[in-house]
């Protein structure tokens, strides 16, 4: 299975990831370059954490615009998987490929964090790995986490079963409904603010994100 | 007599471009800022709300042309359709 990891002027999550897909799991990985414009030889597409562009305008606007970004938009309409995490969900929203929006955090202060995040479906690729309601801890660090969709959107949101992830306990950001994270209606790209490349090493303290990787890994095998 | 350049008809407009969030959503940095207020003493202040402002220069055939095109750009990039709103001024500084 083959990774490409996003790479935009700003990104600083992306060497954690790869870290993770290639050093951990032993998986090819290639850096992808934000001006880069084929990805055929990919599998899994993941949008990493930081500041794309600064975050100038509202976070992930401008990174949306990037020429990869029409690649990654074509890799999810094929199905293929797309992963965003923190930044990444951010651009994966603005991009429309997950819908509503991240906003400032309720109490206007970056968190940088452990937080519980309960696992609410298991039956998806990302997530087969854990058991269903599964209280995991993973690392937040974010200052516009906060989910937002309006009323309509949320209620399509929890009767597809596409909130993947919650907050459990203390809601660190104010997201509506303890969002952490969210798929699209297919499932193959999924967006979260938490940090799963950050929990997949025993040696930084605790291996929870490391599932995430696994299970997706499990759901190529079988298909194999 | 030499072409003349499509350019060269266009007419130069300034738009200033507000953006503000939707009513709907809240507006952490806006409450912040009216406590602030408040710890200063005036109480009689509510209902903060804090957007963008944009101030940008472009050519065009014509006002409404200026328009469309402010339009798509607002809604592509300049705002985010799912929390903000947005208008604009549009004021004609020469040909």
């Amino acid at each position: 299975m083959k990774f490409g990891i996003i790479v935009f002027p700003g990104s600083n999550c992306d060497r954690d990831v790869q870290y993770v897909t290639r050093d951990i799991l032993k998986q090819p990985t290639r850096m992808v370059w934000h001006e880069e414009t084929d990805i055929g030889d990919i599998d899994v597409v993941i949008v990493p954490g930081g500041f794309s562009y600064g975050d100038y305008l509202r976070c992930g606007a401008i990174a949306r615009f990037s020429p990869i970004m029409q690649q990654v938009v074509s890799h999810a309409q094929q199905g293929k998987f797309v992963l965003g995490i923190c930044n990444g969900f951010q651009v994966l929203t603005e991009a429309g490929l997950l819908p509503g929006a991240l906003m400032r955090n309720r109490d206007m202060h970056f968190i940088c964090d452990r937080t519980a995040i309960k696992v609410e479906r298991n039956n998806l690729p990302w997530t087969q790995a854990y058991s269903q309601n599964q209280v995991i801890t993973l690392p937040i660090a974010h200052g516009e986490g906060q989910f937002y969709a309006d009323s309509e959107v949320l209620a399509q949101l929890e009767d597809k079963g596409q909130v993947l992830f919650r907050y459990e306990g203390d809601n660190p950001n104010g997201s509506v409904n303890n969002i952490a994270g969210i798929c699209n209606e297919t499932g193959n790209v999924l967006g979260m603010m938490p940090h799963p490349e950050r929990a997949s090493d025993p040696q930084l303290g605790g291996t929870d994100g490391l599932k995430l990787f696994e299970g997706l890994l499990a759901k190529v095998a079988a298909l194999a | 007599m030499l072409p003349s350049s499509p350019l060269l008809m266009n007419r130069q407009y300034q738009a200033n471009i507000y953006i503000t969030l939707r009513p709907s959503v809240l507006d952490p940095a806006g409450t912040a800022v009216q406590s602030g207020l408040k710890h200063m003493g005036y109480e009689q202040v509510e209902q903060i709300r804090i957007g963008k402002y944009i101030e940008l220069k472009l050519s065009s055939i014509d006002e409404n042309s200026a328009r469309q095109q402010l339009d798509k750009m607002c809604e592509q990039l300049l705002a985010n359709p799912v929390i903000e709103n947005y208008r604009f001024d549009l004021v004609e500084i020469g040909a």
